[in-house]
Order: structure tokens, then sequence, then C-alpha cells
């Protein structure tokens, strides 16, 4: 494959579908001796009730610990017997598992896949215990003021759709859900027919598909309710979030409506937030912890340069439906939020009344290109991207992600900065740091 | 067996005229090249009184140079989509970007360019000032950072290198000046200290064609070392509380100050620290307080050897009712290792993982270019990937017994948490 210029090795990639409904998805890749196995599956928060707010999220911890068939002490030390790693994660649209590690603990890595799809325990002792580890990951995101904003802009952004609320649950939730809301949410998504396994690596297509049926073959399919989420009404004016703690440094947030990954101003939205605040790329699992290419970018240049803001990111993540486009920045010390907000508010609307100069998107477009070779850098990355793709937006939509980008022109970069970050549809957010009681 | 075979990195090393290394390492995987320059430059050079002049010159060095403007550098990066970074330790300071292969010689004569000659325009040197007192003030309100800080200060004390914050404080911060940053530049920067690693999509005769014309015609004089100064080791218990009233949860940070990443003892301390709080989850560290009590979503501990002494440092974050619970399995886990050793089978699994792990370090360009610098640092020669494994093998469990029962001593640990204060109950 040949994407302006750049050589892509050629990849041949398997796709079969078991009885059961089982989609499976294997990539051969021989340059290290690994493999990389990934479940996914198609529940996420955005798929939750007001009520169990957190309950995907806890159930994917409940699925590391212990199976019919692998006991809960011994789930430790499979993978890592082969010097492997293992890990999982949900967010709004999917859940998913994963195991890296020499090839020849294929076999292994399947077992495990199969036995969490199945067979995993729920004791009462444990999801207990369970939940008290969550509330602790809640409690230590909460220390980082930037990360409580986030979640207070989001829940203001939305009305109606579940997303909302965030991954890891309202702490109220938490506290009440029980073992048996738990393990019946397992059993109604985690069937295969709504399921994607994606094998990567140094492993022979047809082998992989032999061993996949062997151990998934017989699990029955289920009945994965249909997606229902209630629509999100349009914002018709600004909203507002002012959170005054103790802390020590200011932040502020935007966020607007973002397009799905389905919809056309997705491309151009990707591009424009390149050209404001870096490209990041398109994978969740690895471009957003480093920081992007963005000294040239107009916010960048703008805030950072300016000296209002010590930090600049946007973000634009691809959704099954319309999730937010947020912008994030740290006040530089001593600068107070409104000039920093109007000084932001100005070099948006710039972007929003005249568009971006043709050199600065021919720029973002070739940031993209470059982000999205970093981002498959290994088994572990091109498996994380073939199966998110798969399951949050489906077939065929990650092998055109370079032409897409390739094909947006200025002048799409300029209708939708002008539709989409219009300021009655905006959410701003506050973080104001008090003096810390002594 | 079920240890992948270990097919070997094949690095080439080629000293330039002036005595710069560099290190090539072809790969295939994709088409991109990571381009690593490290230098002898990290805080353990500052002045004592300068606290944090090597964190601010990583920030300003690539912000103009004597060839081009911050600017022309802004614009060279944006426009190949590449993110230079430039990181800051006890001892090395390194400028690192990964770009796409077709771009290898625009960033490597850039890499070049900043390293050898950076102007520090003054307009430069406050707005990068400003972003690092913000980002002192952030540290300031952050508990996983000020318990880290401040277990760093507990176990080497205030004015040791090894004992400061890597950023300095807003009062040395404000001290620095064009003129030290450029002092700090001309007495650390010489081409006998710089170690280049280039990995990636590109030739090893490209490669070393490129440094040599970029590199080639640098002169400056050798830096002067400085040892580490030397660590009074603690025969007691030492414990702070930093009150942190706004937060939800507390932060632990427990440790203990080691052995050199030189010490013929460093694999048997690395395997103990699996064992203690690595494998899995994180050891037996989040056996006991994820697992077994649900008290802390993290618990584990990290294994930090340099040139001196490094620490070994636990972290778990809890609820602030549970600190001392959270406390007290910690010294259970470190006084039951220490006086028991490992079990045979935990001794076996973590030997296994660690080796077994090993193509799974070296399979991006940029973990190859890290483990390069590392080994090249410490003088553990090219084929460092290739011994590991042996060296990771010949560990027995006597010298595992021995390293947990010298260094696990809950009555010499230093503990520092930050957090909301408690009531007693």
């Amino acid at each position: 494959m040949a994407v302006s210029g750049i050589t892509i090795p050629d990849r041949s990639t398997r796709v079969a579908r078991l009885d059961n409904g089982l989609k499976v998805v294997v990539q051969e890749v021989h340059t290290a001796p690994l493999v990389s196995v990934w479940s996914w599956y198609r529940i996420g928060s955005g798929d939750e009730r007001p009520g169990s707010t957190g309950v995907s999220h806890w159930v994917e911890h409940m699925n590391f610990k212990g199976t019919t068939n692998i006991p809960r002490e011994q789930m430790k030390g499979i993978v890592e017997r082969f010097g492997g790693t293992w890990n999982g994660y949900t967010w709004i649209d999917q859940t998913t598992f994963l195991e890296t590690a020499a090839r020849s603990a294929l076999d292994q890595m399947l077992f495990i896949e199969a036995e969490r799809m199945t067979n995993c325990l729920y004791d009462p002792d444990e999801c207990e215990s369970e939940r008290t580890v969550i509330i602790s990951e809640l409690q230590g995101g909460e220390n980082d003021p930037d990360q409580l904003l986030d979640t207070e802009v989001t829940a203001t952004a939305f009305r109606a759709h579940p997303y909302r609320h965030p991954t890891i649950g309202w702490l109220e939730d938490l506290r009440a859900i029980s073992r048996d809301e738990l393990y019946a949410h397992y059993r109604r998504y985690y069937v295969p027919d709504n399921a994607t396994l994606v094998v990567v690596g140094d492993v022979g297509a047809d082998d992989v598909l032999r061993a996949v049926d062997r151990q998934f073959g017989r699990i029955p399919p289920g009945d994965p309710p249909p997606r229902r989420r209630p629509p999100e009404p349009a914002q018709i004016g600004e909203r507002r979030v002012l959170i005054e703690r103790g802390g020590t440094t200011a932040y502020l947030r935007f966020a607007w409506h973002a397009p799905s990954a389905t919809d056309a101003d997705f491309f151009p939205m990707l591009v424009l937030d390149a050209a404001l605040t870096g490209a990041k790329g398109l994978n969740l699992w690895s471009s957003f912890r480093g920081a992007p290419p963005q000294r040239k970018a107009r916010l960048y240049t703008a805030l950072v340069e300016g000296g209002l803001a010590s930090m600049v990111s946007g973000a634009l993540v691809a959704t099954a439906e319309p999730f937010l486009y947020g912008i994030a920045l740290t006040a530089t010390e001593g600068v107070a939020l409104p000039s920093l907000e109007d000084a932001a508010r100005a070099a948006i609307e710039d972007v929003r009344h005249d568009g971006l100069r043709e050199d600065e998107v021919a720029r973002a477009k070739r940031q993209l290109r470059a982000r999205l070779v970093f981002e498959s850098d290994s088994v572990t990355n091109i498996a994380h991207q073939i199966g998110y793709f798969e399951t949050v937006v489906g077939p065929g939509f990650l092998d055109r992600v370079a032409a897409s980008v390739e094909a947006v022109t200025p002048e799409q970069v300029a209708d939708v900065a002008r539709r989409r970050l219009a300021r009655e549809s905006c959410t701003v957010g506050w973080f104001r740091p008090l003096e810390r009681r002594a | 067996m079920t240890v992948a075979a270990i097919s070997g990195l094949s690095p080439l090393r080629h000293v330039l005229s002036n005595g710069a290394n560099v290190i090539v390492q072809e790969t295939a995987f994709s088409p991109a090249v990571t381009i690593t320059a490290a230098l002898h430059a990290g805080g353990l050079y500052e002045p004592d009184n300068l606290t944090g002049l090597a964190w601010f010159l990583g920030r300003v060095i690539d912000r103009g140079t004597a060839a081009r403007s911050a600017d022309a550098i802004a614009e060279a990066l944006d426009d190949r989509g590449v993110t230079l970074r430039v990181s800051v330790n006890r001892h090395t300071m390194m400028v690192s970007c990964t770009c796409l292969a077709e771009d290898f010689e625009d960033l490597f004569a850039l890499i070049g360019d900043v390293v050898r000659g950076p102007v520090f325009p003054p307009a430069e040197v406050e707005k990068r000032r400003a972003e690092i007192v913000t980002a002192i003030r952030q540290d300031q309100d952050n508990p996983a950072v000020r318990a880290s800080e401040a277990l760093q200060q507990l176990l080497y004390g205030a004015d040791h290198p090894y004992g400061r914050p890597g950023k300095g404080t807003i009062e040395t911060v404000e001290r620095i000046t064009r003129e030290s940053l450029a002092a700090f530049h001309a007495s650390r920067f010489a081409p006998s200290s710089l170690s280049l690693v280039v990995v990636g999509e590109v030739s090893q005769a490209r490669a070393i064609d490129c440094a040599s014309e970029v590199f080639d015609d640098w002169t400056a004089a050798e830096p002067a070392d400085r040892a580490v100064p030397p660590i009074e080791s603690a025969a007691t218990r030492r414990q702070l509380f930093i009150p942190m009233p706004d937060k939800s949860q507390s932060d632990i940070a427990y440790g203990f100050v080691t052995i050199s990443r030189l010490d013929p003892e460093y694999y048997a301390y690395w395997v103990m620290n699996n064992i203690l709080g690595q494998f899995g989850l994180g050891g037996r560290l989040a056996e006991n307080i994820r697992e077994r009590q649900g008290m802390a979503y993290y618990a584990f501990s990290g294994f930090d050897p340099s040139i001196g002494p490094g620490p070994l440092v636990i972290r778990a974050g809890v609820d602030p009712r549970n600190v001392e619970r959270a406390v007290g399995a910690i010294d259970v886990e470190v006084e039951t290792l220490g006086t028991h050793g490992p079990a045979d089978q935990e001794l076996a699994e973590t030997k296994q993982f660690l080796i077994g792990s090993i193509p799974r370090l070296l399979e991006t360009n940029q973990s190859i270019a890290a483990f390069l610098q590392t080994s090249e640092f410490f003088g553990l020669g090219l084929d460092h990937d290739r011994r590991l494994p042996g060296l990771v093998e010949a560990v027995t469990m006597e010298q595992v017994a021995r390293a947990a029962q010298a260094l696990l001593r809950p009555d010499r640990a230093a503990v520092a948490i930050a957090g909301p204060p408690v009531e007693a109950a």
C-alpha cells in the first residue's frame, strides 16, 4: 500500500466470522516474535442508564478475577510466563481486553479470552473488594483539577445523551450497584455476536483461525440488545461551569458537539484540530500520550507563545455517535481566566471568520500523515486500531483514513470551523483555584 | 520452554574524529526513524545554588540557534509532524524525536544544530521560565508529585542532586539567567560526552554519513566529571505528612536507597523488585493492597538505580482514612520478603517473565533507541540485549534473598504521604 509516497509494509489481513457471530480479524506481522490478541465488545458507558453508571467499567474489572477454568489466583502468571503484558479498558462505545506476548503464547491468550467471554465468576466478595478499588480510581482522578473540570464540562455539554456521564460512573452509583447487576450486564453483552477478536503478529492466519474456532466455536450466540441511546437535542445557548476549589493553577476548557466518525464533517474537523492544536492521530491507546507537533498551531502560537497559557491541547476522537471536540488550556501562573478565555475566543473566531491559510491546512494534513505511521509501530498498536474501528465505527473505515485526510479541502475546514465552533453550542469550564486554607 | 527466541539487535558503533559516539540500528518495521542525542548534562552537574538549571536548559535549548530562529525550528518540526523531546534526569539530557524515514536528514541536522548552537533568545527564556513556574505550581497541587519529591528528600537530603526536585524551585528558577544557561551548555555539551543513537528504516551508511556531516567539525573541551556526592544511609524510620485538604485521595511514597546500576547485584535487585511490586498488576504489593484488601487502584514499586545508588520507591493511592492500613500492608510485604525471600515458583516465574519480555521491550524504534542509550550510558555493551537473558537466568535464590534482606527493612524506610488530613478515629 502506498499513501502519498510512504511505503507501508504490505500486511495481509484475514477476516472471518464464526457461526456464533464472532468476528475474527488476523493480520500477519513477522518483524518480531510477538503476537497481540485483543477481544472487543460493543458495550461502553454510552450504553448505560442513570442509576447504573460505571457498570461497564466495573464489569471489565471483574473479568480479570477468575473464571470457571482459571482460578482467580492463576489469572496472573499465564501470560507473564511468556514475557507478556495484559490490560483492558472501557470507554463510551467499547470495552476491550488485550495480551501481547511471545508468539508461542497464542493458545493461552485465546483460552483466556474465551474464558473471559463466558466463564467469569463474579464472586460476591470479589465484587465488593473491587467496588472500593474503583472508587479509589475515581478519587485518584479527582485529585487532578483538570480532570475534574473535564468531567463537569462533559456532563454539562450533554442534556440527554448518555455520553454525559463519566465512564468510571458517578460515585453514588458505584456505591449502589449490586453483584447481580454486574453479572446480568456481563451475561447480556459478553457474547460472540457482540464481539470482535483481533490477532496481530508473528503467526499464520490459517493457524490462528483454526485455534480461534477451537476455543470460541462452541460458545452459543447471545442476543445482545440493540443499541438505543436518546439523541442529544441541539444546544441553543452557551453553557458554563465554574469550579472553585483549593489549588494552585487555573484551567480552562471548551467543548463543542463533535461529528461522529462517520459524519462527513469528521475528517475536516480532524484537520481543523491539527491546525488549531497539533495533530495527535487516531489511536486512543497511544496517540494522546505524548505532546503533538504544535509549535505552529494556531492556538499554541496565540496562547502559549502569547504567554497566556502554559499548555494547550485539543481532542477529537472517533466515536459511534456525536461526542465532543474539546480544547483544554492551563493558564500561565499569574494570568486570569477571563483574559485567557477572551484571547482563546478571539483566536477561534478568527478561524471561524477567515478559515485557515492553505499552508496551515497542508501542514495539518502532513502531520496527520506522519502520525498515522507513528501510531502503528507495534503489533499492540496495530491490533488496537483494527479492533477499535471495527467495533466503534464499522468495517472498512481504517483503510480509508489516510485517503480521507488527504481529500480534505481548506473550504471544508473553514466550513466546519464556522458551523461547529459556534459560541451558542459551546460549553465553557473554569477551574479557579482558591488559596488553600492553612 | 516458553521463552521466545531472542533474535538480537545488531547495532553498529562508529566513533567520529572528535570522539562523538554514533550507534545505528536498522529496522524495517515502519517507515520511520528515531533519533536520540544524549549528553552528560543532567541535574548532577548544576551549581548547587541553581537547582533546575538543567531542566530549564532542556526547555529552551530548542528555541533558537545561531543558524535557525525559534520560528524556523517550529516550522521545520511541525511541517514534518515531528515532536522534539528533551528529557532531563539526574545524569543526562537527551534530545530525541521520531520522524518519517524521508525526513531523517532534515531532523538529524536540526538536532545537531540544537545540541551544538543554542543561543537562548531572551524572549524565549522568559516564556519558558513562566511555563516552568506554572509547572512547579501544578506540582505543588499534585499529591503524587508532592509525596514522591518529599520521599526523594527524605532519602537523599534536600541538597543532594538525587534529593532535589528536577524542575528546581520557583525561587531558583527566578534566579536563572540567560548567561547561566549558556554557561551550563558550554560546560557540559561536547563531542566527548555525546552519544547518538539512530534506530529505524535508515541504512547504517546513510546514518553515519549524516552524523559525520553534522558533527565532525564540532570541537569543545571535555566536560569535567562530577562524582555523585556521598549519601548518608539512615538507620531509622523517617515519616512525613503533607496536608492537602482539598484532595480526594492520599498518595503514599515509601522507599529506600538501593545500589548503583553498576553493582554486580543489580540483576538480583531487579528480580526482587519485580516480585515485590511489578509482576502482574504490581507484584506482592498489588496482590495485598489492591486484590485482597480492595484499598487502591494502584500499588506498585519502581527500582531506579543510576551511577550512584538510586531509590526503590513503593507507591499507592488510597482513601485518606486508609493511609495507616495501607502503610501497614506495605510494611508487612516489605518485612515478609525481606525476612523470608521469595518462593521458588515466584522466582522462576519472574525470571521467565523478565527474559521473555525482552522482544516486547525491543519492538519499536523508540524502545530500541532507549535501550541502546541506557546500555551505552552504563557501558553495558552493544550486545547487552543478547547477554541479558543469561544475566537474569544466573540470578540465584540466595542472591535475591540476600538483596531483600539487606534492603527491605521497614524500620529503615522513608515514608512520605500527601493528602487530606483525617481526624483521629
